[in-house]
């Protein structure tokens, strides 16, 4: 018979802790791991985030915006514009610099689109990763 | 920005190894367990890349 062992939840350390890492993780792909000076993964992370953004945009992905409109339609737009924004610095200065691509039909263009998705939304694992590195949950 | 025309190949190719590179980091422990996932989740990727592509050629007839 399998005995269930009680999960101990870990009370949440004070925001001092954590938010500096946070929110420099999101601003820079793996700045939260230098400041916690795990220097060789947030070199990793940078280089790995920033490429596959960098490649999104020589694919000439388009960037998600917030639209409207039936469940379906809601959900990708509004979903692919938080993975897009995830991207931190890399985002903004893009959008800031005038990257504005239509979305266009092909292969190549589509490709960069999830490029573009899927570097911010590595960018949020390692967010979640330096949060638990500054609440000591994890080395 | 120069633009980057990549074949299917290429651009899978690419999307799985920077994904295994932060999957690996960020899910394990001690560099050893990381390397070792990484690796593995980059081998997943192909085996379902190689995997799919036969797949659809002898679906298509």
């Amino acid at each position: 018979m399998a005995v269930k062992e009680k999960e101990v939840k870990q009370p949440l350390p004070p925001i001092g802790a954590w938010a500096p890492a946070l929110a420099l993780s999101w601003l820079i792909p793996g700045g939260g791991h230098f400041l916690l000076k795990r220097t060789g993964r947030g070199i990793f992370l940078l280089a790995a985030i920033t490429t596959m953004f960098v490649c999104g945009l020589m694919m000439r992905g388009a960037m998600f915006q917030p639209q409207s409109g039936d469940l379906l339609t809601t959900l990708i737009n509004t979903g692919g514009f938080i993975g897009d924004l995830a991207s931190g610095i890399l985002y903004l200065m893009s959008v800031w610099l005038g990257y504005n691509q239509p979305d266009m039909a092909g292969a190549v263009h589509d490709y960069g689109t999830k490029f573009l998705v899927t570097a911010g939304l590595l960018n949020i694992l390692a967010m979640v990763d330096a949060f638990e590195i500054a609440a000591g949950r994890k080395e | 920005m120069p633009k980057m025309n990549l074949s299917h190949f290429e651009a899978a190719f690419l999307f799985a190894l920077f994904v295994s590179v932060v999957m690996g980091i960020v899910t394990k422990q001690t560099d050893r367990d990381r390397l070792h996932y990484g690796i593995y989740t980059f081998a997943c990727f192909m085996v379902a890349l190689f995997g799919l592509g036969w797949l659809m050629y002898l679906g298509h007839g």
